[in-house]
Protein backbone atom coordinates (compact mmCIF):
# COMPACT_ATOMS: atom_id res chain seq x y z
CA UNK A 1 0.00 0.00 0.00
CA UNK A 2 2.83 2.59 1.43
CA UNK A 3 4.68 1.79 -2.32
CA UNK A 4 1.56 2.37 -4.06
CA UNK A 5 0.94 5.69 -2.62
CA UNK A 6 4.57 6.63 -2.82
CA UNK A 7 4.64 6.01 -6.57
CA UNK A 8 2.17 8.85 -6.97
CA UNK A 9 3.75 10.90 -4.35
CA UNK A 10 5.52 13.40 -6.32
CA UNK A 11 2.65 14.34 -8.57
CA UNK A 12 1.80 17.96 -9.25
CA UNK A 13 -1.78 17.30 -9.30
CA UNK A 14 -2.60 20.95 -9.79
CA UNK A 15 -0.88 20.44 -13.14
CA UNK A 16 -3.13 17.38 -13.40
CA UNK A 17 -6.16 18.93 -13.24
CA UNK A 18 -5.39 22.18 -15.59
CA UNK A 19 -4.03 19.53 -18.05
CA UNK A 20 -7.59 17.75 -17.95
CA UNK A 21 -9.73 21.07 -17.76
CA UNK A 22 -7.39 22.11 -21.05
CA UNK A 23 -8.72 18.25 -22.75
CA UNK A 24 -12.21 19.05 -22.02
CA UNK A 25 -12.04 22.41 -23.16
CA UNK A 26 -10.29 21.19 -26.61
CA UNK A 27 -12.78 18.44 -26.13
CA UNK A 28 -16.34 20.29 -26.36
CA UNK A 29 -14.97 23.53 -28.13
CA UNK A 30 -14.00 21.09 -30.81
CA UNK A 31 -17.32 18.63 -30.46
CA UNK A 32 -19.45 22.09 -30.80
CA UNK A 33 -17.63 23.39 -34.21
CA UNK A 34 -17.41 19.91 -35.71
CA UNK A 35 -21.31 19.10 -34.93
CA UNK A 36 -21.95 22.59 -36.54
CA UNK A 37 -20.17 22.41 -39.61
CA UNK A 38 -20.43 18.17 -39.67
CA UNK A 39 -24.41 18.41 -39.26
CA UNK A 40 -25.12 20.06 -42.26
CA UNK A 41 -22.28 18.81 -44.70
CA UNK A 42 -23.95 14.83 -43.46
CA UNK A 43 -27.37 16.24 -44.89
CA UNK A 44 -25.99 17.91 -48.10
CA UNK A 45 -23.75 13.76 -48.74
CA UNK A 46 -27.12 12.53 -48.03
CA UNK A 47 -29.34 14.63 -50.33
CA UNK A 48 -26.76 14.51 -53.07
CA UNK A 49 -25.96 11.03 -53.37
CA UNK A 50 -27.73 8.70 -55.90
CA UNK A 51 -31.26 8.19 -55.62
CA UNK A 52 -31.89 10.79 -53.02
CA UNK A 53 -33.96 13.78 -52.78
CA UNK A 54 -31.62 15.92 -54.35
CA UNK A 55 -29.56 13.78 -56.42
CA UNK A 56 -26.40 15.85 -58.17
CA UNK A 57 -24.22 13.41 -59.23
CA UNK A 58 -21.07 15.78 -59.67
CA UNK A 59 -21.30 17.84 -56.44
CA UNK A 60 -21.85 14.53 -54.55
CA UNK A 61 -18.59 12.97 -56.33
CA UNK A 62 -16.58 16.40 -55.51
CA UNK A 63 -17.67 16.29 -51.37
CA UNK A 64 -17.18 12.64 -51.10
CA UNK A 65 -13.87 13.50 -52.78
CA UNK A 66 -13.15 16.44 -50.16
CA UNK A 67 -14.18 13.86 -47.34
CA UNK A 68 -12.17 11.09 -48.33
CA UNK A 69 -9.08 13.06 -48.68
CA UNK A 70 -9.29 15.03 -45.05
CA UNK A 71 -9.76 11.28 -43.28
CA UNK A 72 -7.31 9.72 -45.64
CA UNK A 73 -4.39 12.40 -43.07
CA UNK A 74 -3.38 11.24 -40.35
CA UNK A 75 -4.77 13.74 -37.59
CA UNK A 76 -0.68 14.07 -36.06
CA UNK A 77 -0.06 14.96 -40.40
CA UNK A 78 -2.70 17.50 -40.07
CA UNK A 79 -1.94 19.06 -37.05
CA UNK A 80 1.29 20.07 -38.56
CA UNK A 81 0.26 20.51 -41.93
CA UNK A 82 -2.65 23.03 -41.09
CA UNK A 83 -0.33 25.25 -38.69
CA UNK A 84 -0.22 28.17 -40.88
CA UNK A 85 -3.57 27.79 -41.55
CA UNK A 86 -4.57 27.84 -37.78
CA UNK A 87 -2.58 30.82 -37.33
CA UNK A 88 -4.55 32.80 -39.67
CA UNK A 89 -7.68 31.61 -38.10
CA UNK A 90 -7.07 31.73 -34.44
CA UNK A 91 -4.48 34.99 -34.57
CA UNK A 92 -2.26 33.17 -32.33
CA UNK A 93 1.09 34.55 -32.47
CA UNK A 94 3.73 31.60 -32.66
CA UNK A 95 7.22 31.96 -32.29
CA UNK A 96 8.32 28.70 -31.95
CA UNK A 97 5.95 27.36 -35.12
CA UNK A 98 5.46 24.18 -33.15
CA UNK A 99 3.45 25.48 -29.97
CA UNK A 100 -0.42 25.52 -30.63
CA UNK A 101 -1.75 26.55 -27.04
CA UNK A 102 -5.34 25.23 -26.31
CA UNK A 103 -7.48 27.57 -28.44
CA UNK A 104 -4.66 26.69 -31.76
CA UNK A 105 -5.68 23.44 -31.08
CA UNK A 106 -9.73 23.93 -32.15
CA UNK A 107 -9.17 24.55 -35.59
CA UNK A 108 -6.71 21.08 -37.00
CA UNK A 109 -9.31 19.09 -34.38
CA UNK A 110 -12.49 20.15 -36.35
CA UNK A 111 -11.53 19.83 -39.46
CA UNK A 112 -10.11 16.56 -38.78
CA UNK A 113 -13.44 15.41 -36.94
CA UNK A 114 -16.10 16.77 -39.21
CA UNK A 115 -15.37 14.63 -42.42
CA UNK A 116 -15.38 12.09 -40.42
CA UNK A 117 -18.92 12.89 -38.44
CA UNK A 118 -20.19 14.30 -41.58
CA UNK A 119 -19.76 10.50 -42.81
CA UNK A 120 -22.04 9.21 -39.64
CA UNK A 121 -24.39 11.44 -40.32
CA UNK A 122 -24.94 10.27 -43.75
CA UNK A 123 -25.49 7.19 -42.63
CA UNK A 124 -27.55 7.51 -40.02
CA UNK A 125 -29.54 9.28 -42.61
CA UNK A 126 -29.57 6.78 -45.31
CA UNK A 127 -30.73 4.26 -41.92
CA UNK A 128 -34.62 5.97 -42.19
CA UNK A 129 -36.59 3.91 -43.83
CA UNK A 130 -37.56 5.40 -47.21
CA UNK A 131 -41.34 4.91 -47.06
CA UNK A 132 -41.23 7.89 -44.09
CA UNK A 133 -39.80 10.58 -47.27
CA UNK A 134 -42.46 8.86 -49.14
CA UNK A 135 -45.12 9.51 -46.66
CA UNK A 136 -43.84 13.10 -45.81
CA UNK A 137 -43.71 13.93 -49.43
CA UNK A 138 -47.12 12.73 -49.97
CA UNK A 139 -48.45 15.37 -47.34
CA UNK A 140 -47.08 18.00 -49.36
CA UNK A 141 -44.03 18.72 -47.26
CA UNK A 142 -40.90 21.07 -48.92
CA UNK A 143 -37.53 19.38 -49.39
CA UNK A 144 -36.67 21.49 -46.05
CA UNK A 145 -39.70 20.05 -43.98
CA UNK A 146 -39.22 16.73 -44.87
CA UNK A 147 -35.13 17.65 -43.53
CA UNK A 148 -35.94 19.11 -40.37
CA UNK A 149 -39.54 17.35 -39.58
CA UNK A 150 -38.81 13.84 -40.25
CA UNK A 151 -35.85 13.18 -41.53
CA UNK A 152 -33.56 14.53 -38.76
CA UNK A 153 -36.26 13.47 -35.86
CA UNK A 154 -35.79 9.94 -37.78
CA UNK A 155 -32.36 9.73 -37.71
CA UNK A 156 -31.72 11.25 -33.78
CA UNK A 157 -30.85 8.32 -32.40
CA UNK A 158 -27.78 7.69 -35.22
CA UNK A 159 -26.82 11.64 -34.74
CA UNK A 160 -26.20 10.85 -30.86
CA UNK A 161 -24.39 8.01 -31.76
CA UNK A 162 -22.70 9.61 -34.24
CA UNK A 163 -21.86 12.56 -31.96
CA UNK A 164 -20.39 9.89 -29.09
CA UNK A 165 -18.67 8.23 -31.39
CA UNK A 166 -16.94 11.46 -32.85
CA UNK A 167 -16.26 13.18 -29.35
CA UNK A 168 -14.13 9.88 -27.99
CA UNK A 169 -12.49 10.16 -31.18
CA UNK A 170 -11.70 14.17 -30.68
CA UNK A 171 -10.74 12.52 -27.24
CA UNK A 172 -7.65 10.83 -28.86
CA UNK A 173 -7.03 13.37 -31.07
CA UNK A 174 -6.71 15.81 -28.12
CA UNK A 175 -4.17 13.67 -26.63
CA UNK A 176 -1.74 13.94 -30.23
CA UNK A 177 -2.65 17.84 -30.05
CA UNK A 178 -0.52 17.59 -27.33
CA UNK A 179 2.68 16.49 -29.58
CA UNK A 180 2.78 19.82 -31.00
CA UNK A 181 2.45 21.86 -27.59
CA UNK A 182 -1.32 21.89 -27.75
CA UNK A 183 -1.25 21.30 -23.60
CA UNK A 184 -4.18 18.76 -22.37
CA UNK A 185 -3.34 15.61 -20.90
CA UNK A 186 -1.58 14.02 -23.96
CA UNK A 187 0.20 16.85 -23.40
CA UNK A 188 1.28 16.33 -19.91
CA UNK A 189 1.91 12.48 -20.54
CA UNK A 190 4.57 13.50 -23.46
CA UNK A 191 6.28 16.13 -21.76
CA UNK A 192 6.72 14.15 -17.88
CA UNK A 193 5.49 10.58 -18.79
CA UNK A 194 7.35 10.03 -21.68
CA UNK A 195 10.12 12.73 -21.82
CA UNK A 196 10.90 12.50 -18.12
CA UNK A 197 10.02 9.43 -17.52
CA UNK A 198 7.75 10.11 -14.73
CA UNK A 199 5.84 6.98 -14.80
CA UNK A 200 3.47 7.73 -12.43
CA UNK A 201 1.72 11.14 -14.27
CA UNK A 202 1.70 8.92 -17.58
CA UNK A 203 -0.23 6.80 -15.59
CA UNK A 204 -2.79 9.25 -14.15
CA UNK A 205 -2.71 10.81 -17.50
CA UNK A 206 -4.01 7.79 -19.00
CA UNK A 207 -6.49 6.51 -16.31
CA UNK A 208 -8.39 10.38 -16.84
CA UNK A 209 -8.82 9.53 -20.76
CA UNK A 210 -10.05 6.63 -19.72
CA UNK A 211 -12.88 7.25 -17.05
CA UNK A 212 -13.35 10.54 -19.56
CA UNK A 213 -14.02 8.13 -22.42
CA UNK A 214 -16.49 5.66 -20.43
CA UNK A 215 -18.66 8.91 -19.09
CA UNK A 216 -18.82 10.04 -23.03
CA UNK A 217 -19.83 6.89 -23.88
CA UNK A 218 -22.58 6.04 -20.91
CA UNK A 219 -23.97 9.31 -21.42
CA UNK A 220 -24.06 9.16 -25.24
CA UNK A 221 -25.48 5.39 -24.84
CA UNK A 222 -28.12 6.64 -22.54
CA UNK A 223 -29.26 9.72 -25.20
CA UNK A 224 -29.83 6.95 -28.11
CA UNK A 225 -31.60 4.97 -25.84
CA UNK A 226 -33.62 7.52 -24.42
CA UNK A 227 -34.52 9.13 -28.45
CA UNK A 228 -34.95 5.71 -29.77
CA UNK A 229 -38.75 4.99 -28.78
CA UNK A 230 -38.78 1.59 -30.13
CA UNK B 1 -63.29 13.14 -60.51
CA UNK B 2 -59.98 11.31 -61.25
CA UNK B 3 -58.98 10.83 -64.85
CA UNK B 4 -56.20 9.56 -66.82
CA UNK B 5 -55.95 10.09 -70.50
CA UNK B 6 -53.18 8.07 -72.00
CA UNK B 7 -51.03 8.63 -69.05
CA UNK B 8 -47.65 5.88 -69.10
CA UNK B 9 -44.69 5.39 -67.13
CA UNK B 10 -41.15 3.86 -68.42
CA UNK B 11 -38.47 3.86 -66.38
CA UNK B 12 -34.62 4.32 -67.34
CA UNK B 13 -32.69 1.15 -65.48
CA UNK B 14 -29.07 0.51 -66.97
CA UNK B 15 -29.92 2.52 -70.24
CA UNK B 16 -32.70 0.28 -71.52
CA UNK B 17 -35.95 1.65 -70.97
CA UNK B 18 -38.85 -0.15 -68.90
CA UNK B 19 -42.53 0.29 -69.58
CA UNK B 20 -44.32 0.34 -66.12
CA UNK B 21 -47.23 1.26 -67.00
CA UNK B 22 -48.49 1.63 -70.92
CA UNK B 23 -50.46 4.24 -71.84
CA UNK B 24 -53.79 4.14 -69.86
CA UNK B 25 -56.74 5.91 -69.58
CA UNK B 26 -59.04 6.08 -66.34
CA UNK B 27 -61.85 7.78 -64.77
CA UNK B 28 -62.78 7.22 -60.69
CA UNK B 29 -66.11 8.91 -60.41
CA UNK B 30 -66.49 11.04 -56.95
CA UNK B 31 -67.15 9.15 -53.65
CA UNK B 32 -66.68 5.75 -55.36
CA UNK B 33 -64.40 3.27 -53.91
CA UNK B 34 -61.83 2.35 -56.77
CA UNK B 35 -59.96 -0.78 -56.31
CA UNK B 36 -56.81 -1.82 -58.58
CA UNK B 37 -55.86 -5.07 -58.46
CA UNK B 38 -52.58 -6.91 -59.84
CA UNK B 39 -49.76 -9.36 -59.21
CA UNK B 40 -46.46 -7.55 -57.60
CA UNK B 41 -44.92 -5.52 -60.73
CA UNK B 42 -48.14 -5.45 -62.51
CA UNK B 43 -47.69 -1.41 -62.31
CA UNK B 44 -50.61 -0.78 -60.00
CA UNK B 45 -48.48 0.77 -57.50
CA UNK B 46 -46.99 2.83 -59.88
CA UNK B 47 -50.69 4.16 -61.14
CA UNK B 48 -51.78 5.15 -57.83
CA UNK B 49 -47.93 7.19 -57.39
CA UNK B 50 -49.00 8.75 -60.67
CA UNK B 51 -52.31 10.38 -58.91
CA UNK B 52 -50.19 12.30 -56.59
CA UNK B 53 -46.91 12.55 -58.29
CA UNK B 54 -45.19 10.75 -56.28
CA UNK B 55 -43.90 9.01 -59.74
CA UNK B 56 -43.39 11.72 -62.22
CA UNK B 57 -45.88 10.44 -65.49
CA UNK B 58 -43.47 9.43 -68.82
CA UNK B 59 -46.34 11.01 -70.59
CA UNK B 60 -50.17 11.80 -70.54
CA UNK B 61 -52.33 14.16 -68.51
CA UNK B 62 -54.12 13.48 -65.08
CA UNK B 63 -56.63 15.28 -63.99
CA UNK B 64 -58.25 15.57 -60.30
CA UNK B 65 -61.46 17.47 -60.80
CA UNK B 66 -60.50 19.93 -63.44
CA UNK B 67 -57.68 20.83 -62.26
CA UNK B 68 -54.73 19.39 -64.26
CA UNK B 69 -52.10 17.60 -61.90
CA UNK B 70 -49.43 17.07 -64.75
CA UNK B 71 -49.37 20.86 -64.76
CA UNK B 72 -48.97 21.72 -61.45
CA UNK B 73 -45.56 23.46 -60.65
CA UNK B 74 -44.05 22.52 -57.49
CA UNK B 75 -45.87 24.96 -55.02
CA UNK B 76 -49.34 23.94 -57.22
CA UNK B 77 -48.42 20.37 -56.26
CA UNK B 78 -47.83 20.87 -52.56
CA UNK B 79 -50.93 22.27 -52.53
CA UNK B 80 -52.88 19.43 -54.20
CA UNK B 81 -51.02 16.97 -51.95
CA UNK B 82 -52.33 18.16 -49.42
CA UNK B 83 -56.02 17.08 -50.49
CA UNK B 84 -55.24 14.12 -51.37
CA UNK B 85 -54.26 11.50 -48.00
CA UNK B 86 -52.39 8.46 -48.61
CA UNK B 87 -51.95 5.31 -46.47
CA UNK B 88 -49.08 2.60 -46.75
CA UNK B 89 -48.73 -1.02 -46.11
CA UNK B 90 -46.22 -0.52 -43.54
CA UNK B 91 -47.44 2.69 -42.68
CA UNK B 92 -44.41 4.72 -42.74
CA UNK B 93 -45.04 6.41 -39.23
CA UNK B 94 -42.71 8.69 -37.61
CA UNK B 95 -41.18 6.27 -34.62
CA UNK B 96 -39.78 9.58 -33.15
CA UNK B 97 -43.05 11.00 -32.74
CA UNK B 98 -46.33 10.75 -30.74
CA UNK B 99 -49.59 9.20 -32.14
CA UNK B 100 -50.54 12.83 -31.47
CA UNK B 101 -47.75 14.18 -33.34
CA UNK B 102 -47.59 11.78 -36.35
CA UNK B 103 -51.82 12.76 -36.54
CA UNK B 104 -51.09 16.54 -36.16
CA UNK B 105 -47.59 16.08 -38.72
CA UNK B 106 -49.37 17.22 -42.01
CA UNK B 107 -51.31 19.93 -40.12
CA UNK B 108 -48.43 21.22 -38.94
CA UNK B 109 -46.42 21.25 -41.98
CA UNK B 110 -49.36 22.73 -43.85
CA UNK B 111 -49.53 25.16 -41.11
CA UNK B 112 -52.70 26.89 -41.48
CA UNK B 113 -54.34 25.94 -38.28
CA UNK B 114 -53.01 27.55 -34.69
CA UNK B 115 -51.85 24.44 -32.41
CA UNK B 116 -55.31 24.91 -30.30
CA UNK B 117 -57.15 24.10 -33.58
CA UNK B 118 -54.37 20.92 -33.96
CA UNK B 119 -54.84 19.72 -30.92
CA UNK B 120 -58.79 19.93 -31.37
CA UNK B 121 -58.81 18.01 -34.88
CA UNK B 122 -55.99 15.47 -33.89
CA UNK B 123 -58.59 14.62 -30.83
CA UNK B 124 -61.26 14.25 -33.45
CA UNK B 125 -59.38 12.21 -35.89
CA UNK B 126 -58.15 9.68 -32.76
CA UNK B 127 -61.18 9.41 -31.98
CA UNK B 128 -63.05 8.45 -35.33
CA UNK B 129 -60.46 5.82 -35.80
CA UNK B 130 -60.80 4.41 -31.90
CA UNK B 131 -57.37 5.51 -30.79
CA UNK B 132 -58.26 8.38 -28.59
CA UNK B 133 -56.70 6.48 -25.46
CA UNK B 134 -53.16 5.72 -27.33
CA UNK B 135 -52.64 9.87 -27.96
CA UNK B 136 -49.26 9.82 -26.09
CA UNK B 137 -47.69 6.70 -27.32
CA UNK B 138 -45.30 6.07 -29.80
CA UNK B 139 -46.00 3.79 -32.60
CA UNK B 140 -43.60 1.28 -31.47
CA UNK B 141 -45.98 0.43 -28.63
CA UNK B 142 -48.75 -0.18 -31.28
CA UNK B 143 -50.24 -3.03 -33.01
CA UNK B 144 -49.94 -3.39 -36.48
CA UNK B 145 -53.83 -2.91 -37.18
CA UNK B 146 -53.67 0.14 -34.64
CA UNK B 147 -50.52 1.66 -36.93
CA UNK B 148 -52.88 1.40 -39.90
CA UNK B 149 -54.87 3.47 -37.90
CA UNK B 150 -53.19 6.18 -36.70
CA UNK B 151 -51.97 6.04 -40.62
CA UNK B 152 -55.71 6.18 -41.65
CA UNK B 153 -56.14 9.40 -39.06
CA UNK B 154 -53.27 10.82 -40.35
CA UNK B 155 -54.30 10.65 -44.21
CA UNK B 156 -57.44 12.49 -43.11
CA UNK B 157 -55.84 15.00 -40.77
CA UNK B 158 -56.41 17.89 -43.94
CA UNK B 159 -59.40 17.07 -44.40
CA UNK B 160 -58.78 14.98 -48.37
CA UNK B 161 -60.92 14.45 -50.87
CA UNK B 162 -58.73 11.60 -51.82
CA UNK B 163 -57.56 8.67 -50.11
CA UNK B 164 -55.01 6.64 -52.07
CA UNK B 165 -54.15 3.18 -50.36
CA UNK B 166 -50.94 1.25 -51.16
CA UNK B 167 -51.68 -2.15 -50.14
CA UNK B 168 -52.93 -1.00 -47.20
CA UNK B 169 -53.79 -4.47 -45.27
CA UNK B 170 -51.43 -6.24 -46.98
CA UNK B 171 -48.99 -6.34 -43.57
CA UNK B 172 -52.51 -7.35 -41.19
CA UNK B 173 -53.92 -10.42 -40.11
CA UNK B 174 -57.14 -11.32 -41.73
CA UNK B 175 -59.20 -9.92 -38.57
CA UNK B 176 -57.42 -6.81 -38.45
CA UNK B 177 -57.52 -6.16 -42.51
CA UNK B 178 -61.40 -6.68 -42.09
CA UNK B 179 -61.94 -4.08 -39.48
CA UNK B 180 -59.33 -1.75 -41.33
CA UNK B 181 -61.63 -2.21 -44.30
CA UNK B 182 -64.46 -1.61 -42.36
CA UNK B 183 -63.30 1.57 -40.82
CA UNK B 184 -62.36 2.30 -44.75
CA UNK B 185 -65.82 1.89 -46.10
CA UNK B 186 -67.22 4.13 -42.82
CA UNK B 187 -64.85 6.79 -43.97
CA UNK B 188 -65.85 6.48 -47.39
CA UNK B 189 -69.75 6.52 -46.62
CA UNK B 190 -69.56 9.47 -44.16
CA UNK B 191 -66.80 11.64 -45.85
CA UNK B 192 -68.01 10.95 -49.18
CA UNK B 193 -64.25 10.46 -49.96
CA UNK B 194 -62.86 9.02 -52.94
CA UNK B 195 -60.92 6.06 -52.16
CA UNK B 196 -58.47 4.55 -54.70
CA UNK B 197 -57.03 1.05 -53.00
CA UNK B 198 -53.87 -0.96 -54.33
CA UNK B 199 -53.91 -5.04 -53.45
CA UNK B 200 -53.28 -8.25 -54.73
CA UNK B 201 -56.06 -10.16 -52.36
CA UNK B 202 -59.35 -10.42 -54.56
CA UNK B 203 -60.87 -10.59 -50.89
CA UNK B 204 -60.43 -7.02 -50.27
CA UNK B 205 -61.73 -5.85 -53.26
CA UNK B 206 -64.68 -8.06 -52.35
CA UNK B 207 -65.48 -6.10 -49.01
CA UNK B 208 -65.15 -2.61 -50.22
CA UNK B 209 -64.47 -1.53 -53.80
CA UNK B 210 -67.02 -0.26 -56.32
CA UNK B 211 -65.24 -0.51 -59.29
CA UNK B 212 -62.61 -2.89 -60.21
CA UNK B 213 -59.64 -2.68 -62.72
CA UNK B 214 -57.23 -5.45 -63.11
CA UNK B 215 -53.85 -4.95 -64.22
CA UNK B 216 -50.99 -6.92 -65.75
CA UNK B 217 -48.03 -6.11 -67.00
CA UNK B 218 -48.61 -2.81 -67.00
CA UNK B 219 -51.82 -2.55 -68.69
CA UNK B 220 -55.60 -1.96 -67.26
CA UNK B 221 -56.73 -5.80 -68.89
CA UNK B 222 -60.15 -5.46 -67.19
CA UNK B 223 -62.55 -3.09 -65.60
CA UNK B 224 -66.37 -2.85 -64.04
CA UNK B 225 -68.40 -3.13 -61.65
CA UNK B 226 -67.14 -5.46 -58.76
CA UNK B 227 -70.19 -7.40 -58.75
CA UNK B 228 -69.60 -8.10 -62.71
CA UNK B 229 -66.29 -8.63 -62.64
CA UNK B 230 -65.80 -10.68 -59.73
CA UNK B 231 -68.76 -13.20 -60.35
CA UNK B 232 -68.21 -13.30 -64.60
CA UNK B 233 -64.47 -12.76 -64.84
CA UNK B 234 -63.43 -12.73 -68.31
CA UNK B 235 -59.97 -11.98 -68.70
CA UNK B 236 -57.22 -15.00 -67.33
CA UNK B 237 -55.54 -13.09 -64.68
CA UNK B 238 -58.57 -12.18 -63.59
CA UNK B 239 -60.46 -15.67 -63.34
CA UNK B 240 -57.18 -16.83 -61.18
CA UNK B 241 -57.62 -13.71 -58.43
CA UNK B 242 -61.14 -14.64 -58.48
CA UNK B 243 -60.11 -18.47 -58.03
CA UNK B 244 -57.87 -17.65 -55.65
CA UNK B 245 -59.97 -15.83 -53.37
CA UNK B 246 -63.06 -18.43 -53.60
CA UNK B 247 -60.44 -21.33 -53.26
CA UNK B 248 -61.24 -23.62 -56.08
CA UNK B 249 -59.47 -24.64 -58.83
CA UNK B 250 -61.54 -24.87 -61.72
CA UNK B 251 -59.91 -27.84 -63.39
CA UNK B 252 -60.10 -30.27 -60.33
CA UNK B 253 -63.87 -29.52 -60.40
CA UNK B 254 -63.85 -30.47 -63.89
CA UNK B 255 -62.46 -33.89 -62.95
CA UNK B 256 -64.42 -34.27 -59.51
CA UNK B 257 -67.80 -33.88 -61.63
CA UNK B 258 -66.85 -36.34 -64.64
CA UNK B 259 -68.30 -39.06 -63.02
CA UNK B 260 -71.83 -36.80 -62.12
CA UNK B 261 -74.53 -37.57 -63.93
CA UNK B 262 -76.92 -34.65 -65.85
CA UNK B 263 -76.46 -31.35 -67.10
CA UNK B 264 -74.32 -28.97 -65.04
CA UNK B 265 -74.69 -25.23 -64.61
CA UNK B 266 -73.62 -22.48 -62.60
CA UNK B 267 -76.24 -20.48 -61.85
CA UNK B 268 -75.41 -16.59 -60.02
CA UNK B 269 -77.82 -14.76 -57.66
CA UNK B 270 -77.37 -10.78 -56.88
CA UNK B 271 -79.30 -9.32 -54.72
CA UNK B 272 -82.77 -9.71 -53.69
CA UNK B 273 -82.86 -12.86 -55.59
CA UNK B 274 -80.50 -14.81 -53.16
CA UNK B 275 -82.54 -15.14 -50.65
CA UNK B 276 -85.43 -15.90 -52.80
CA UNK B 277 -86.89 -19.46 -52.88
CA UNK B 278 -86.42 -20.41 -56.38
CA UNK B 279 -84.65 -23.69 -56.65
CA UNK B 280 -87.13 -25.42 -54.55
CA UNK B 281 -90.36 -23.92 -57.09
CA UNK B 282 -88.59 -24.63 -60.63
CA UNK B 283 -87.84 -27.82 -59.05
CA UNK B 284 -91.38 -28.60 -58.01
CA UNK B 285 -93.15 -26.53 -61.04
CA UNK B 286 -90.72 -28.32 -63.84
CA UNK B 287 -90.28 -32.25 -62.18
CA UNK B 288 -86.30 -31.77 -62.32
CA UNK B 289 -84.06 -33.11 -59.95
CA UNK B 290 -81.03 -31.21 -58.73
CA UNK B 291 -78.11 -32.15 -56.01
CA UNK B 292 -75.63 -28.90 -55.20
CA UNK B 293 -71.84 -29.89 -56.41
CA UNK B 294 -70.57 -26.73 -55.16
CA UNK B 295 -71.58 -22.70 -54.13
CA UNK B 296 -71.29 -20.28 -51.72
CA UNK B 297 -73.26 -17.55 -50.26
CA UNK B 298 -71.15 -13.82 -49.73
CA UNK B 299 -71.62 -10.61 -49.95
CA UNK B 300 -70.17 -7.64 -52.18
CA UNK B 301 -69.75 -4.49 -50.26
CA UNK B 302 -73.61 -4.70 -49.36
CA UNK B 303 -74.72 -6.75 -52.05
CA UNK B 304 -75.71 -10.24 -51.49
CA UNK B 305 -75.03 -13.22 -53.60
CA UNK B 306 -75.38 -16.76 -54.44
CA UNK B 307 -73.52 -18.56 -56.59
CA UNK B 308 -74.08 -22.60 -56.68
CA UNK B 309 -73.14 -25.21 -58.99
CA UNK B 310 -76.01 -27.66 -59.95
CA UNK B 311 -75.94 -31.24 -61.39
CA UNK B 312 -79.84 -31.41 -63.12
CA UNK B 313 -81.35 -34.69 -63.83
CA UNK B 314 -84.73 -35.83 -65.24
CA UNK B 315 -87.89 -33.62 -66.03
CA UNK B 316 -88.51 -30.92 -68.30
CA UNK B 317 -85.18 -29.45 -68.17
CA UNK B 318 -85.63 -26.54 -71.25
CA UNK B 319 -88.63 -25.01 -69.21
CA UNK B 320 -86.56 -24.96 -66.17
CA UNK B 321 -83.38 -23.58 -67.60
CA UNK B 322 -85.85 -20.76 -68.61
CA UNK B 323 -87.08 -20.31 -65.52
CA UNK B 324 -83.85 -19.57 -64.15
CA UNK B 325 -83.03 -16.99 -66.16
CA UNK B 326 -86.71 -15.25 -66.32
CA UNK B 327 -86.18 -14.84 -62.84
CA UNK B 328 -83.21 -12.48 -62.83
CA UNK B 329 -80.83 -15.54 -62.29
CA UNK B 330 -77.30 -15.64 -64.13
CA UNK B 331 -77.19 -18.96 -65.70
CA UNK B 332 -74.36 -20.09 -67.43
CA UNK B 333 -74.44 -24.49 -69.02
CA UNK B 334 -70.73 -26.08 -67.65
CA UNK B 335 -72.27 -29.47 -69.60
Amino acid sequence: MDLFLNFFADIDWSEIWLATGDTMTMLFGSLFFTVVLGLPLGVLLFLTSPRQLFEQKGLYAFLSLVVNMLRSLPFIILLIVMLPLTKLITGIYMDEATTLGVAGAIPPLVIGATPFFARLVETALREVDRGIIEATQSMGASTRQIITSALLPEARPGIFAAITVTAITLVSYTAMAGVVGAGGLGDLAIRFGYQRFQDNVMVVTVVMLMILVQILQTVGDKLVVHFSRK
Amino acid sequence: MIEFQNVHKTYRVAGKDIPALHPTSLRVENGQVFGLIGHSGAGKSTLLRLINRLEEPSGGQITVDGEEVTALDANGLRRFRQQVGMIFQHFNLLASKTVADNVALPLTLAGELSRKDINLRVAELLARVGLSDHAKKYPAQLSGGQKQRVGIARALATKPKILLCDEATSALDPQTTASVLQLLAEINRELKLTIVLITHEMDVIRRVCDQVAVMDAGVIVEQGSVADVFLHPQHPTTKRFVQEAEQVDEGEQRDDFAHVPGRIVRLTFQGDATYAPLLGTVARETGVDYSILAGRIDRIKDIPYGQLTLAVTGGDMEAAFARFTAADVHMEVLR
